[in-house]
């Protein structure tokens, strides 16, 4: 059964293009990852699904309301993890999460236990009572998403809610929103950087380019389509050459390394070398989700870029908090 | 959305400005004693010159304690308002925004917040002025603070529109400069109304807080230059317009 639906959803900026046209249906009780590069649109997709951005064109419905003429029952639908942290630093996590609670109508009655019950899901209960701002980026991302569902959401959007987190903690976290969205029947739509994740986590991927969806498929389904393996290759490299080969299928440059998607490289290798150039390094390895990025994007996905990202992003919180 | 859910979202948003409120002592105190100092160092200042004028009947420092518990509501309501650009800032109003209420509610939510906020210093204030010798009553006490809540009501809006519109805290210099000097020193608190040059009397009648600070005076020394229930009503005018101005700015408003 379909829970979100959008029909050549866009938003555009004067000339930009954010988002272009994207059809996508998503079903109930799917995990379904959303993946691109640094300003593809995912972010402004969820904003839009979510109500807080207004199309240019194109519709949605989320959860069968309209994303336009019923974002209240919209709002009312759905949970939200923001990629930046959108808590009030001087109140206690506590507060914050009363606050969330009164906002979405949780009955009176129930406000504590429930406030309590999250934050334990997440390790935080004994610190409820401390304010925000003491807490370290991981342990208010882990508030922020125990507060996304606390009102107990039919879907839940998580943008990049591991980043900068700690191998650890972000296991963690995945573990319990798995585990949740079992119970509660959730859908979840999420956006990473980590492609680990996204490969064991979600049902369906769709990865998104410069606004379009280039790609849609099981994480399983997409490597397959890849096929053959993956051969990195370092050094002066003699292109033209390497892409006459009848066993090369697809050649795509990134980092300084090439890497050739190859039928069969155990037998190919040394044909491939002894026409490739002067080469530094060579690699095999199977395919991958990121070599699935790699290709429908022409870019790598590089956690650190995202890691980076969130770093800086976060020492610019704080530099402007002082 | 029922009457039911609103009235909560109303009281979280009030909550927190409240949890807030009792955070920030250093702000409450500035609020208070910012208004003593004007009191008790420029009241006593000028008031040494003699009696400025016929209308100042006996104590200057009586004469302008009401203008000071409008200026308390007029710097704390507007900067509590103007204080939504932090919210922006901390990315805390993509949290308020994406809840269910709307942002009529969410409007109404932030402006009690702002009004008790506002509210609360300056009827610290007053409490400090039975000490201070100003010749209150019971009656006089319970009006000024319904003629200082209903001032409240409009400059909090003033604030929250501004809220609303500002990109970046940068501009508040220019709030101070250009909303909240002219509204105090144009409404008649430090001097009367009635013998101003041509220009300043225009400039002072078009200042709504002019109005407040006269009700106040009214109720308080019983000095005042224009009948009671007209300046309340035009207050209570000046409310409606930026209530409802104040709804449409927070329904146009984009993150």
């Amino acid at each position: 059964m379909e829970i979100i639906k959008t029909v050549d959803l866009s938003k555009r900026y004067g000339a930009l293009s954010a988002v272009d046209s994207i059809n996508l249906t998503i079903n109930k009780g799917e995990i379904f990852g959303l993946l691109g590069p640094n300003g593809a649109g995912k972010t402004t997709t969820l904003m839009m699904l979510s109500s807080l951005l207004k199309p240019t064109s194109g519709t949605a419905t989320v959860n069968g309301f309209d994303v336009l003429k019923q974002s209240e029952q919209v709002r009312e639908s759905i949970g939200m993890v923001f990629q930046d942290p959108s808590s009030d630093p001087v109140l206690s996590a506590y507060d914050n999460l009363k606050l969330h609670a009164l906002l979405y109508d949780v009955p009176l009655k129930s406000i504590d236990a429930k406030i309590s019950q999250v934050l334990s899901l997440v390790d935080l209960e004994k610190r409820k009572h401390d304010l925000v701002k003491t807490f370290s980026g991981g342990m208010r991302r882990r508030m922020e998403i125990a507060r996304g569902l606390l009102h107990e959401p039919r879907i839940f959007f998580l943008d990049e809610p591991t980043l900068g987190l700690d191998p650890q903690t972000r296991d963690h976290i995945w573990q319990y929103i798995k585990t949740l969205a079992e119970k509660i029947q959730m859908t979840i739509i999420l956006t990473t950087h980590y492609m680990e994740e996204a490969e064991k986590l979600c049902d369906r991927i769709a990865i998104i380019d410069q606004g379009k969806i280039v790609a849609l498929d099981s994480p399983a389904n997409l490597i397959r389509a890849i096929g053959g393996d993956i051969v990195q290759l370092r050094g002066v490299v003699n292109t033209d050459a390497v892409k006459k080969l009848p066993f090369v299928r697809d050649i795509r440059e990134s980092d300084h390394s090439y890497y050739l998607s190859v039928e069969n490289a155990a037998q190919n290798l040394q044909k491939l070398l002894a026409v490739a150039g002067t080469i530094d390094f060579v690699a095999v390895h199977s395919p991958d989700l990121k070599d699935v990025f790699l290709r429908y994007t022409g870019r790598a996905m590089r956690e650190e870029e995202g890691d980076l990202a969130g770093h800086l992003r976060n020492i610019n919180r704080v530099l402007e908090r002082k | 959305m029922n009457i039911k859910k609103k009235l909560k979202a109303i009281y979280a948003l009030w909550y927190r400005e409240f949890k807030v409120f009792l955070r920030e002592k250093s702000r409450v105190v500035s609020a208070v004693f910012l208004p003593l100092f004007w009191y008790f160092i420029f009241g006593g200042g000028i008031g040494s010159i003699g009696a400025v004028n016929s209308s100042v009947s006996g104590n200057y420092q009586h004469f302008i304690f009401p203008g000071f518990l409008a200026m308390t509501v007029i710097f704390t309501a507007l900067f509590n308002g103007a204080y939504m650009i932090w919210d922006k800032k901390i990315d805390f109003l993509k949290e308020v925004l994406i809840a269910p209420p709307s942002r009529t509610t969410i409007f109404v939510g932030k402006m009690i917040g702002g009004m008790t906020d506002a509210l609360m210093q300056a009827y610290i204030l007053l409490f400090i002025g039975i000490f201070l010798g100003i010749p209150f009553t019971p009656r006089s006490i319970l009006l000024s603070m319904v003629i200082l809540a209903i001032l409240a009501a409009g400059l909090v809006s003033i604030g929250l529109i501004i809220g609303s519109f500002m990109e970046s805290p940068e501009g508040f210099g220019l709030i101070s400069s250009f909303i909240i000097y002219p509204l105090f020193l144009l409404s008649g608190a430090l001097y009367p109304l009635d013998k101003l040059p041509g220009w300043l009397k225009t400039l002072t009648r078009i200042d709504p807080v002019t109005y407040a600070v006269d009700a106040l005076r009214h109720v308080i020394i019983g000095v005042s230059s224009m009948p009671l229930a007209f300046d309340v009503s035009v207050v209570i005018g000046f409310d409606i317009v930026l209530i409802v101005a104040g709804t449409w700015a927070f329904n146009r408003m984009k993150l």
